[in-house]
């Protein structure tokens, strides 16, 4: 980035007159708020879910049941460990692992606020991209290692989704960075200031000419939402897991605190494709209405909000669409949306050529 | 090339039907009753039981006529019923006017093993036995949830019983006496000849 900005982490280093300070906070925070994170969506998990088919969900752990995930994270915690005598035991025990360490991974590069990033590097949006492929690695050991078919199934199911599924995601993601002419997310975030239709979902700042990119940038967002989904293993993609057709696939083995970071890997990934749709669509940390509540601590503010509702849609289509076949999987893949995704490239590639 | 983005247009279409519905019941009543702290039939539980909830058995004795259907009915066998027939002019009518023809000397339901399908509602001629509301009925003994239904004391069963012997001992004697002299008659006419029925 060419114009230098206070940063949150030169301001901590400037107060605390430590980088080490600075470094271990800018490092610690994004955990902290992955923890608190985690903790929310899963009991947003509960209550939509319950409220989705009108019941009332947890109600016994504290007021509304609000602290059932902490109750459900030390139940994980207290349950015995078991590794399979059959299991490759150190890739039994590195892939839940390994998977977190993904999802987390992807933190690095998220910008919060203007000011705040943990590493604003400069190939963001293609290291983010990097490290939601490097989960699949972190499935596959965990279903070959655990010895046990149906984990088996479920990796490579697992595979065979993920791999489809880049394809559109990388061309979607491809498109933004033709239109931004830029993979550092924190420059994709400031090309859309202003007001919300400058957001790249509305075809990016321009001319009343962008109303023909338009369709094809909404098109786009929609490809991404679904990728998204099929990446994270939620439903309706959620054949890796399948519990109906093979108990619970790549997880079937694990147990305690390996299954729980298995679930956190999933929160993780799911704020991780959420925020990425955010700012890549719309907007990031800026906020919809021009200067209204502009700046950096909004800027915290309407990036999580706008993460939370993708994390919402999330849930809420989980709860609304049955579990799709392998092979209509696979269609809507290779059929629809690998030729759509090139559609939109050609036509975003076109309108970035001629604007 | 039509069909394939007429499909498109479907999927995302429908995707967005089944989306809006679950976003109507995000915010719709909940049904839960929050049962331990509020009873489902209390005014502060705010709700009744839904029509089709499966609580513990009646049968109303004044209109139940023993037909034995709900026990044919009952797939786990836990009801059964026992009847003694009724002298003519003996029993009061049933609750719905109808005769009543039989006595209903044992009517018991075994609520341990009762499945509560509701199967055997269905076939009950009189409406005497239905779902109540009561569920709260639990037992440290097995034995007492061996529910009977009939009032009737041994007392009365065995003078019924006695009633029933002495009428059908009448009616035997009647009948053979009846039977005795048709065949009387029978002999007095055997001589006759043959020739009515053209043979």
């Amino acid at each position: 980035m060419e114009h230098q900005i206070l940063t949150f982490y030169d301001w901590v280093a400037k107060l605390s007159s430590s980088e080490l300070v600075a470094l271990i906070l800018i490092v610690t925070l994004p955990l902290v708020f992955l923890i608190v994170y985690a903790l929310v969506a899963i009991l947003g998990e509960l209550k939509i879910s319950a409220f989705i088919q009108e019941r009332l969900g947890p109600m016994r752990t504290g007021p509304w049941g609000i602290i059932q995930p902490v109750a459900e994270v030390v139940k994980l915690l207290q349950k015995e460990d078991i590794t399979p005598d059959a299991a490759n035991k150190p890739l039994f025990n590195m892939a839940p692992f390994l998977m977190f360490t993904a999802a987390y991974a992807g933190f690095a590069v998220i910008p919060f606020s203007s000011h705040f990033v943990p590493a604003g590097i400069n190939l963001g949006l293609f290291y983010i991209f990097a490290m939601g492929s490097l989960a699949v690695i972190g499935l596959v050991m965990g279903g070959w290692a655990s010895n046990n078919k149906y984990s088996l199934l479920g990796a490579l199911r697992s595979v065979a989704q993920i791999v489809s599924y880049e394809i559109p995601a990388a061309i979607v993601i491809l498109s933004i960075v033709v239109l931004a002419s830029s993979m550092n997310l924190q420059v994709i975030n400031a090309n859309q200031g202003g007001w919300f239709w400058n957001w790249y979902v509305f075809g990016g700042p321009g001319s009343i000419w962008k109303l023909l990119v338009i369709p094809f940038t909404f098109g786009m967002f929609l490809l991404y939402l679904i990728a998204s989904l099929a990446e994270t293993n939620r439903t309706p993609f959620d054949i890796p897991e399948g519990e109906s057709e093979i108990v619970a696939g790549y997880h079937t083995e694990y147990s305690g605190m390996k299954f729980a970071m298995f679930f956190f890997a999933e929160y993780a990934n799911m704020f991780v494709v959420a925020a990425l749709l955010s700012i890549l669509f719309f907007g990031g940390w800026n906020s919809p209405f021009g200067d209204f509540m502009n700046g950096p601590i909004w800027g915290v503010f309407w990036f999580i909000s706008k993460s939370f509702f993708f994390v919402f849609v999330q849930i809420w289509l989980r709860w609304t669409l049955p579990r799709l076949r392998v092979d209509q999987l696979m269609g809507v893949s290779w059929k629809v949306m690998t030729p759509v995704a090139f559609l939109c490239f050609f036509a975003v590639g076109l309108w970035a050529m001629l604007k | 090339m039509k069909k394939y983005l007429n499909n498109i247009w479907l999927g995302i279409y429908t995707v967005l039907i089944g989306m809006k519905i679950t976003f109507v019941h995000l915010f719709a009543k909940n049904v839960t009753v929050q049962y331990p702290n509020k009873h489902p039939l209390d005014k502060a539980g705010g709700d009744k039981m839904p029509m089709n909830a499966r609580n513990r058995i009646f049968n109303d004795m004044e209109l139940c006529n023993g037909c034995n259907g709900c026990a044919r009915a009952c797939p786990v066998n836990c009801i059964t019923v026992e009847t003694l027939k009724v002298v003519p002019g003996d029993a009061p009518p049933l609750k719905n006017g109808e005769k009543r023809g039989l006595w209903v000397t044992n009517y018991t339901i075994d609520f341990a093993k009762c499945c509560f399908c509701g199967l055997c509602i269905d076939p009950c001629p009189t409406e005497a036995i239905k779902m109540t509301t009561e569920f709260e009925y639990s037992q440290y003994d097995r034995g007492n949830l061996l529910y009977k239904f009939s009032k009737m004391t041994d007392e009365q069963i065995k003078q019924k019983k006695e009633l029933l012997a002495n009428f059908t001992a009448e009616k035997a004697k009647k009948e053979a006496e009846a039977k005795k002299a048709a065949e009387q008659a029978k002999a007095a006419e055997a001589p006759k000849p043959e020739t009515g029925d053209g043979k």
